[in-house]
């Protein structure tokens, strides 16, 4: 090992053991700050859209989607297309899902012109209610009332952007339901079709594909839109742990499913524009941090400077001495990456065992997502390295401007 | 052994120009212990600034061991520091953060010793300053006259040419004086060329050699009955 270093590390080290526990704890919590606000602000930012991802992927899209192709009304030879999936090992469950679009009616029995109709547009969603529970737990969604069961009959639940009460959105074009709860009769209309049904279940969530739907019994569906050829609208699949979505959708295409449906993982059929925003949060959030990294290395470079100034006449006798300007500078960079590590170190403990784990059990709410945190292991090591870059370069400057001064000097004061 | 040729050395602040050395020549043979002594501002630190490398003259040369210093690098002047002299400073100039132990062992470190070893030569070197009890003590648990034996320990430890030293009791009692003086007279015993540069006669006396400055000149040198040397 060069001699400067050894002789760096040997100062650098009795430094830090010596130096007054209230500063060294200060500058390691403006590190542990500074490291915060590099990891936290991009990973909350980027954690607003995941959260949302998150969100669809689990409530509604699962590991894989097999859907309709583009000039299709429906995924022909559904039966075909399950069987596979029955087959395949990978699949952990599956749940198919019938969609026609139709009206919702309330209160109609009690009102008094024409004019008043208190009515939704919406798309009717045909499930089996346990497969689809063990695919995206919709139960979990009831925020009033009952989920379905299979035997339920003129049941359904109810999407909660569908009822004025529950979320008010005043937007041309957007109908809502003014007076419903659980226990109204409403009247649903498919095609030409027309039924009363009872309200089982109010659902609310922050992924439209749940919360602007109506739910049914998938048999009901088919009774009522007069579709009897078994031919799904969707199919959302939940992979085994372990399993790799993208081998599973090239295994699927490989069956032949491609030629009646489109298969993608999640990442396939992730909209751009939401990867666009993802990547928007992600640089607006990497902005802000590098204010924050700029701050962080000024407050380094100060605490370093006043130091070496203040020891100026330790600097210029450990120069009269014999130890080189080499071996000076290093001590004061060990320094800094001491302070950087340990800020880090201090900072991934909080991160990691304190700020994720509590907001992954409260997200952050959001009113189009529950917010999470995202923070990569790699994201987070390249902040670390970032970090510790920057307080080295602060760290070293400030000693190096005094070591290459007049060791007289510097010994004398002047 | 250390030679000046007509060394000068001016400091030039704004319009103002002063002359501090005005062409010394000087000469010091191995082994030889020198007293500097004259009045304030004389010159007589400035001059041990100098032939110490510590800071750089205006002009003339410095000569040791026949090698002129004038063409050496900043870094080379701090190597040659490190293996070649010692300096003894009056305000001791200890490092506040290591122990006494580690201050002495400090050079040596640096001269890629292993730490071991260069512990164990401080030690012996501290031991023999009478501070044997004291190795693990910071500066600022230790006396004046303690810390300047840790400082003088520190000069010698790597077992310098010339040992230079600065009114090395300027800060010291009497007592603590003494021992100091003690330790120089022992170095001087074991052959350890000194230059010193003192206010007080009583130690200037200790010298085989007072030189006198006056003025940013030499303007006088006796030599001097070292009596402690014949015992």
């Amino acid at each position: 090992m060069p001699q400067f270093i050894r002789i760096g590390f040997y100062l650098a080290l009795r430094q830090v053991r010596r130096a007054s526990k209230w500063t060294t704890g200060l500058i390691i919590f403006v590190m542990i700050l500074t490291f915060l606000n590099l990891v936290v602000v991009s990973g909350l930012l980027v954690g607003l859209i995941e959260g949302s991802v998150v969100a669809y992927k689990s409530q509604y899209f699962g590991d894989i989607t097999i859907s309709k192709l583009n000039k299709k009304d429906y995924i022909e030879n559904t039966p075909m297309i399950l069987s596979i999936l029955d087959r395949t090992p990978e699949v952990s469950k599956y749940t198919a899902r019938y969609a026609q679009a139709g009206k919702v009616e309330a209160n109609y029995q009690s009102r008094v012109k024409q004019s008043e109709t208190d009515s939704a547009n919406a798309t009717f969603t045909g499930i089996d209610p346990e497969k689809e529970d063990a695919v995206t737990h919709l139960s979990r969604r009831i925020i009033e009332g009952e989920y379905l069961v299979p035997s339920d009959y003129d049941k359904i639940l109810i999407g909660s952007m569908l009822i004025k009460k529950y979320m008010p959105i005043d937007s041309p074009g957007f109908s809502q339901l003014n007076d419903v709860a659980v226990g109204s009769k409403v009247r649903i209309r498919i095609g030409s079709s027309t039924r009363e049904v009872i309200v089982k279940g109010v659902l609310k969530s922050k992924v439209d594909e749940v919360s602007a739907k109506v739910f049914m019994n998938d048999k009901e569906l088919q009774s009522i839109a007069n579709r009897q050829d078994y031919s799904v609208d969707n199919i959302s699949i939940l992979l085994k742990p372990g399993s790799d979505a993208v081998t599973v959708r090239d295994a699927l295409i490989r069956s032949g499913i491609s030629n009646y449906a489109k298969v993608q993982t999640f990442e396939d059929g992730e909209p751009k524009f939401l990867k666009d925003i993802k990547n928007t949060f992600a640089l607006l959030g990497n902005m802000i941090s590098s204010i924050g990294l700029v701050v962080a290395s000024i407050t380094i470079f100060i605490v370093i400077f006043i130091n070496a100034i203040t020891r100026r006449k330790f600097i210029g006798i450990l120069k009269g001495i014999g130890i080189s300007g080499r071996a000076i500078e290093m001590s004061y960079l060990f320094q800094s990456v001491f302070y950087a590590l340990c800020g880090s170190a201090t900072g991934l403990a909080i991160l990691y065992g304190l700020l994720i784990p509590y907001i992954n059990t409260h997200p952050i709410d959001f009113p189009f997502s529950d917010g999470i945190l995202v923070a990569t292991p790699a994201g987070t090591f390249w902040r670390i390295s970032l970090l510790v870059v920057a307080t080295m370069i602060a760290g070293y400057i400030p000693a190096r401007m005094i070591v290459r001064r007049n060791t007289l000097d510097a010994i004398l004061g002047r | 052994m250390i030679e000046t040729k007509k060394l000068i050395k001016t400091y030039v602040d704004g319009n103002t120009i002063t002359p501090v050395l005005k062409e010394v020549d000087f000469k010091a043979e191995s082994g030889e212990f020198i007293a500097i002594m004259g009045r304030s501002g004389a010159g007589k630190s400035t001059f041990l600034y100098q032939l110490s490398l510590l800071d750089e003259p205006t002009g003339g040369e410095i000569i040791i061991d026949g090698q002129n210093v004038h063409d050496m690098t900043a870094d080379e002047k701090t190597n040659f520091r490190l293996t070649e002299l010692g300096y003894v400073f009056q305000d001791y100039a200890l490092l506040p953060d290591l122990t006494a132990c580690e201050n002495v062992a400090l050079p040596l470190l640096m001269q890629g010793k292993s730490k071991s070893e260069a512990y164990s030569i401080a030690k012996t070197a501290l031991a023999k300053a009478g501070l044997g009890h004291r190795v693990d003590f910071l500066p600022n648990q230790l006396s004046g006259g303690e810390q300047q034996r840790v400082s003088i320990s520190r000069a010698i430890a790597h077992k310098p040419k010339i040992l230079f030293a600065d009114e090395p009791t300027a800060n010291l009692d009497n007592y603590s004086s003494g021992l100091v003086m003690d330790m120089f007279k022992e170095l001087h015993k074991e052959g350890q060329t000194i230059i010193m540069v003192t206010h007080e006669p009583e130690y200037g006396r200790l010298a085989e050699r007072l030189i006198r400055f006056d003025d940013g000149k030499i303007v006088g040198e006796e030599l001097v009955d070292h009596g402690y040397l014949k015992n």
